[in-house]
């Protein structure tokens, strides 16, 4: 059995003592910054990410990023439930129905379920990723460089079907995104591009200050303009554990969400966001009193909190076979890849195994850890909402200063921040996410090596593309999802998903 | 296929977009203004004038939090913006010179200067707390080879 033996490798690995201290960390970490409604966990990976470069084994690194992102969900529901503040997008949903639990008497029951949910979905996820990822990376590996773009493409294509917002201004992002990417020298002939003459430049950008910038600061710039106040009343959690009958009408749920969310956590753009809007919209198509729903039905935070897990989970899919990050937090993974020296894609699972398998298993002990370590502590990551924001802000800016200059001893890459701050939060004010921005910078390079190699080897027939037959039909979804993201009547049914129940 | 290759489409299709984008803008007035997710939530863009009580900022924040302002720009508060881009310049201009612990004071300091509200003491108060308390975690605990003083001061 090559899974069992592969999973074994993962346990070995993950269970070593530092790995299961960094996976805590992570989680603990991933806990607080989504409790915190000011900093996501895009923002905090950011900002964490020239600190693993001081790390000595690429796996710990991993495993403690991976933490933060999933136990950033966690986090964000807490909060939702509790204060009716979801500290992460995705736990936007989980409020509607939590917060009227909780407002009932029954926090500690919707808290518990949540947990449950999300554990279970997290389960079934981690499998999900461990039977899906090695035939996946197999079949990369006969990609030649055509295919190589068209599955670019694709990506790029769909992050924006599947987000919100302006299709031309999140093309214009990703465009946008790529060029700054070209930055520095051109990799076939090291000519410089747009260096302006200054030395720095010839490397190209920081990929670690775009991030810090365009979500670290930009984040607190926005943060800044929209002083929100944030006392309300904690209500008293008592009782965790839900009755028999309770547990009996989220197993249905729970189920489907995490079928729902494994699905959608593979397709790029905002996977996890989406699963759970997906799975309250479908739960409350299936329920036999849809009523219930916006007043406290269990199913309502049952479905998508264990949507938005097993999405999380999942979405470590594309980057693990391909190479490809599906959004912003799996882009920062990329980089968290190319800081160990380590360049992702199909390559890796077969070169290095231990890495590969360790972080997916750590995975699975993470939801673990986050199980125990959440429900007993509650109280301890509501107290942290009480530390004042104008405490909380000034350290993360210094927090990213010190951790971009620590990278590469250059105060270049700390002005790029304060750049990128700025311009992402113009951007932002213009409607424009950055996102997508992002995604192009990371994949940028990419695109353009195989487009180059491609049309070296097919000596400049652009027609390649769409005859090599599974170049061919990436190209051919990637131009349905653009359609698709177009087309006015399919845009309106997307807004619905998107804003229904809000 | 030269260096310029690539970049020359790309800058093409990028004009083509925003072109389009300035296009639409005056054709149909943008949908989506408004309809931001949770995630790009663009809050209140309107801009709080420093006369505006603080209950009535946060109710009027909470009422149209997902709107955008028409005028994306005109809501920009200069409080903010400057003091935190000014922060972190100082940081890449100082770190070599002054070494990490002033250019470490000197950031916290307009860092937390861009908080409406936030006095001059308590500022001072909050750049001290941040020095020591980033000493301990990078030098002492992560032990990131970091001069604590810089060139000009001899370090």
């Amino acid at each position: 059995m090559d899974l069992l033996d592969n999973l074994a490798l993962g346990f070995s690995e993950a269970l070593q003592w530092h790995n299961l201290m960094f996976c805590l960390l992570g989680v603990a970490l991933g806990t607080a910054v989504g409790v915190l409604p000011g900093i996501g966990p895009t923002a905090t990976i950011a900002l964490l990410l020239p600190i693993t470069f001081g790390f000595d084994d690429p796996t710990s690194a991993l495993i403690m990023l991976a933490g933060i992102y999933y136990g950033a969900q966690y986090g964000g529901s807490t909060t939702a439930i509790l204060l009716n503040l979801p500290g992460e997008s995705s736990a936007a949903v989980t409020a509607i129905d939590g917060h009227q639990m909780a407002r009932a008497g029954r926090a500690g029951v919707a808290l518990a379920v949540a947990a449950l949910g999300s554990f279970a979905a997290g389960t079934v996820a981690t499998v999900v990723l461990a039977v899906a990822a090695p035939p996946l990376a197999r079949a990369a590996l006969s990609f030649g460089a055509a295919e190589y773009f068209s599955l670019v493409v694709l990506g790029l294509i769909a992050s924006i079907a599947l987000a919100s917002g302006s299709t031309l201004k999140a093309l214009a992002m990703i465009v946008l995104g790529i060029l700054l990417g070209t930055v520095g020298q051109d990799l076939n002939t090291g000519t410089p591009r747009f260096t302006f003459g200054i030395r720095e430049l010839y490397q190209g950008l920081s990929f670690v200050a775009v991030a810090v910038g365009v979500f670290g600061i930009a984040e607190i710039l926005r943060n800044l303009h929209d002083p929100r106040s944030r006392t309300r009343m904690v209500s008293r959690v008592a009782n965790l554990w839900p009755t028999r009958a309770e547990l009996r009408r989220i197993v249905g749920p729970v189920i489907r969400a995490t079928g729902l969310g494994s699905l959608l956590g593979v397709l790029p753009g905002g996977g996890h966001v989406l699963a759970s809007y997906a799975s309250y919209a479908l739960e409350k198509r299936v329920s036999r009193n849809p009523g219930e729903f916006g007043h406290g039905a269990i199913e309502g935070v049952a479905g998508p909190e264990s949507a938005n897990n097993a999405a999380a989970q999942t979405s470590f899919i594309p980057l693990l076979t391909l190479g490809l990050p599906a959004h912003p937090v799996m882009a920062l993974m990329v980089g968290a890849f190319i800081i160990q020296g380590i360049t992702p894609g199909p390559k890796v699972m077969i070169e290095q195994p231990a890495l590969v398998w360790g972080l997916i298993a750590s995975m699975w002990i993470g939801n673990v850890l986050l199980v125990l370590l959440n429900l007993p502590l509650i109280g301890l990551w509501v107290r942290m909402l009480s530390v004042p924001y104008s405490v909380l802000f000034p350290v993360i800016v210094v927090f990213a200063c010190i951790g971009t200059y620590s990278l590469g001893q250059n105060p270049w890459h700390v002005f790029a921040v304060a750049v990128f701050g700025v311009l992402g939060f113009v951007l932002v004010r213009s409607g424009c996410e950055p996102a997508p921005l992002l995604l192009g910078f990371v994949l940028g390079p990419l695109l353009e090596e195989n487009l180059r190699r491609a049309l070296l080897i097919s000596r400049g027939d652009p027609s390649v593309f769409v005859t090599r037959p599974i170049s061919g039909v990436l190209l051919t979804l990637a131009l349905i999802a653009l359609v698709v993201a177009v087309l006015p009547a399919i845009r309106r049914k997307r807004d619905v998903v998107f804003t229904e129940d809000e | 296929m030269g260096p310029g290759y690539v970049p020359f489409a790309l800058g093409l299709v990028l004009a083509g977009l925003g072109l389009a984008t300035v296009a639409k803008a005056y054709l149909a007035p943008d949908p989506d203004l408004g309809e931001a997710p949770a995630d790009a939530a663009v809050s209140d863009a309107t801009g709080v004038d420093d006369a505006v009580p603080e209950d009535a900022v946060a109710e009027h924040a909470v009422s149209d939090a997902d709107a955008l302002d028409p005028r994306p720009l005109a809501g920009i508060q200069w409080r903010p913006t400057v003091a935190i881009f000014a922060a972190v310049t100082f940081f890449a201009v100082t770190v070599d010179g002054l070494g990490l612990l002033l250019a470490t004071f000197g950031t916290g300091l307009l860092a937390a200067l861009a908080r409406q509200g936030t006095g001059p003491v308590r500022a001072l108060v909050i750049a001290a707390g941040l020095t020591l308390a980033s000493w301990v975690i990078f030098v002492v605990l992560l032990q990131l080879r970091l001069a604590l003083l810089g060139d000009w001061l001899g370090g």
